[in-house]
């Protein structure tokens, strides 16, 4: 066999058989399932009388719509009663097919995509499903994983398998070191921003060099969560010993007797070759990246914070010009205006992409000994999982957040689509920590702009955006 | 799922890239536990003034005028054409359920959402990937004209409008899906014998994947 890409091996490891329709019968290895894409897949499983097909590989968790707070009395503390039931039907769910579940009041409950890393869940060359989008954080695993629909949802619950259709291969080099005060987070925004919000679309990217080899594994899952907004389902990085180091010891890693030989397979196994051919590629140099932030309602519009918002002149053709008129009507800006000093109302930190403890501790630094500025009338924390936010209180983060002005809330999806009470109003302004700053996605008229933590941190002792590195 | 066989119906023309799943379908329907009943949810944000909530009374809700789902001539639409990256974002299928549930069988883009397309197929409605000039082509005509028709042969693969009539492309195994309605997951239980012979060579080869 010639020379293959990461994503080329984990296909060519999964594959259980090609099928009549061109499709591939691919095998999956864990299967993460939450409160609201799920519920139709476990009703249609009953209608047809079918079983899961291996419940020792699954793992529920509410995350999507559960209050950040009131969460001493459990689900019966939940007072939107439809949520409630949402969430009930998935413990019963999860009882009825012997799913294991961390229910709301599990000290191990948060965000799927949180929880399963921290776990050992997620494991080096294994194929992950989820019926979320950002499921593509655990390819920083060099794991095979991507969101689905709840069709598939089903499908795996049913078979453990997928039918799937390979993706093209890009990959994108990060080179250089990272200038003080640059995350994973402003690297992906970058990236976005370089290639557009479809430039990954059929594609499965995979992000490499010597920038990444340089990243903990947190932050190279906050990369890889974002790849859907470039619109790979996919994004990847090779096993190294980075990888090694924080699987080692998570409750659901290989055991002792097993562990050596799985090192050895991840080490041997989860790379791309050498001459291994892509698709696509890209070189970015880490040193031209400056702190991001989103302009648009789309995550590709975005720019460095010291810079100024495109002229409409500068649309590649009129459909672009008309998307980015649109996008400044509904963000309520002028085409060539600086974003550095426009005023905030809420600061959101959170979500899968930015509430691991290192998130915290980067916002964290910032706030120590100063104050959520007057104007903001709410900045949220809220710590991607209970035993981050254990974590967190460990190290004294949350006295910081909270002395600094901050909520200090329970896990969850929460502001980052507030499908729970953690909403903005119509034309409320926010810096939030999140990946979508779609239209009304954080609330009906809400106006979203995409940051590190450390820039929402920065933000909100501004009460505007600003350069943090300027403060 | 219905089978779709030969669709005929009015072209809603949504001259935007990046119509996300977000616009589609707000988050607060998503706290349903069925997959039907999103008609009057879909392009919530923009096809109301109110706000509305899963538990809001439609009748109580203020329609807005300017939107075009509420004009006479695309309420009864049902082949969507809008540009690039359709459907991106969120993995939710409710999106296409809220399609599907409006009578939208069919959507032609220049590019989908890879979520999104699978999530149509696996719903009987059809992402139909045609060439950016055809688009700005069909654009042209469907505004110029409101309420034109597009006739969708999935068998034949052809898209007919007004006097035009393209190939477009779909592969064999969807196509057939599509035509007959099929359930997926009945069809690929019967790998069954496969995906366990399977399962038992991997246990050699990474046993750490087996807890029991």
């Amino acid at each position: 066999m010639g020379a293959q890409t990461l994503y080329d091996k984990l296909w060519d490891i999964h594959r259980v058989e090609e099928l009549p329709d061109g499709s591939t019968l691919l095998y999956i290895d864990r299967h993460l399932l939450h409160e609201v894409t799920s519920p139709q897949a476990f009703s249609n499983l009953r209608l047809a009388q079918r079983k899961p097909w291996r419940v020792d590989t699954s793992l529920a968790t509410p995350d999507h719509n559960v209050p950040t707070l009131s969460r001493e009395q459990g689900i019966n503390g939940i007072t939107d009663h439809i949520a409630r039931q949402q969430i009930a039907v998935l413990e019963s769910n999860s009882r009825e097919f012997n799913i294991p579940l961390f229910a709301l009041d599990d000290i191990r409950q948060g965000i799927v995509h949180v929880v399963g890393p921290e776990q050992g869940l997620t494991l080096p060359g294994m194929t992950l499903v989820c019926g979320d989008s950002h499921t593509a954080t655990h390819g920083a695993f060099a794991a095979l994983a991507h969101g689905i629909g709840s069709s598939e949802v089903e499908h795996v619950l049913a078979t453990q398998t997928l039918r799937s259709r390979k993706l093209k291969n890009f990959r994108i080099r990060v080179e250089g070191r990272l200038v003080l005060g640059v995350s994973a987070k402003d690297v992906a925004l970058y990236i976005i921003g370089t290639i557009g919000s479809a430039g990954g679309s059929g594609h499965a990217l995979e992000f490499c060099g010597p920038t990444i080899d340089a990243m903990s594994m947190e932050a190279r899952m906050t990369l890889c969560n974002m790849s859907i907004e470039a619109g790979a389902r996919v994004g990847l990085i090779g096993y190294d010993s980075v990888t090694e180091q924080y699987v080692r010891g998570r409750p659901l890693a290989p055991n002792a007797a097993q562990w050596d030989a799985a090192v050895d397979y991840w080490r041997t196994t989860l790379h791309s070759d050498a001459d291994a051919q892509f698709d696509q590629e890209l070189v970015i140099q880490a040193e031209d990246i400056a702190p991001q932030v989103t302009w648009g309602t789309s995550p590709e519009m975005v720019m460095p914070i010291n810079g100024r918002l495109p002229t409409l002149g500068m649309a590649r053709d009129a459909l672009q010009r008309q998307d980015w008129e649109r996008a400044l009507a509904y963000m309520d800006l002028q085409p060539g205006q600086a974003l550095a000093g426009l005023p905030l109302d809420r600061i959101f930190i959170g979500s899968c992409t930015n509430a691991r403890i290192e998130d915290l501790r980067a916002a964290a630094e910032v706030l120590r000994g100063r104050r959520v500025h007057d104007r903001i009338s709410q900045a949220l924390v809220v710590p991607g999982s209970g035993l981050v936010r254990m974590q967190a209180e460990r190290e004294g983060l949350d006295r910081i957040f909270k002395d600094a002005g901050f909520e200090w809330r329970s896990p969850g999806c929460s502001m980052c689509l507030g499908m729970n009470a953690d909403r903005l109003s119509p034309g409320e302004r926010c810096a939030a920590t999140s990946n979508r700053n779609f239209e009304g996605r954080q609330g009906k008229g809400g106006r979203t702009h995409l940051v590190s933590p450390a820039m929402a941190a920065a933000a909100a002792v501004a009460g505007e955006l600003t350069d943090l590195r300027s403060l | 799922m219905q089978p779709l066989i030969i669709h005929r119906g009015t072209i809603i023309p949504l001259n935007r890239a990046n119509i996300d799943t977000d616009i589609l379908l707000p988050k607060q329907y998503l706290k349903s536990l069925e997959s039907t009943g999103f008609s009057n949810f879909l392009f919530d944000d923009e096809r109301y003034l109110d706000p509305g909530e899963i538990d809001t009374p439609i009748a109580t809700r203020r329609e807005n005028p300017a939107f075009i789902l509420n004009q006479p001539v695309y309420r009864e639409g049902s082949v969507v054409l809008a540009q690039a990256n359709f459907g991106c974002g969120s993995s939710r299928e409710h999106a296409v359920w809220a399609l599907r549930d409006f009578g939208v069988c069919v959507v032609i883009a220049p590019s989908f959402g890879d979520i999104f397309r699978n999530n149509c197929f696996n719903n009987g409605v059809l992402p139909l990937q045609i060439e950016q000039s055809l688009v700005d082509a069909l654009f042209e005509q469907a505004e110029a004209q409101p309420g034109l028709q597009a006739e969708v042969d999935v068998a034949q693969r052809l898209l007919s409008v007004g006097s035009g009539v393209w190939c477009f492309d779909l592969d064999d195994g969807r196509c057939q899906r599509l035509l007959k309605g099929l359930d997926e997951v009945g069809e690929s239980l019967q790998y069954a014998a496969k995906i366990n012979a399977y399962e038992e060579s991997r246990r050699l080869t990474e046993p750490w994947l087996f807890r029991s």
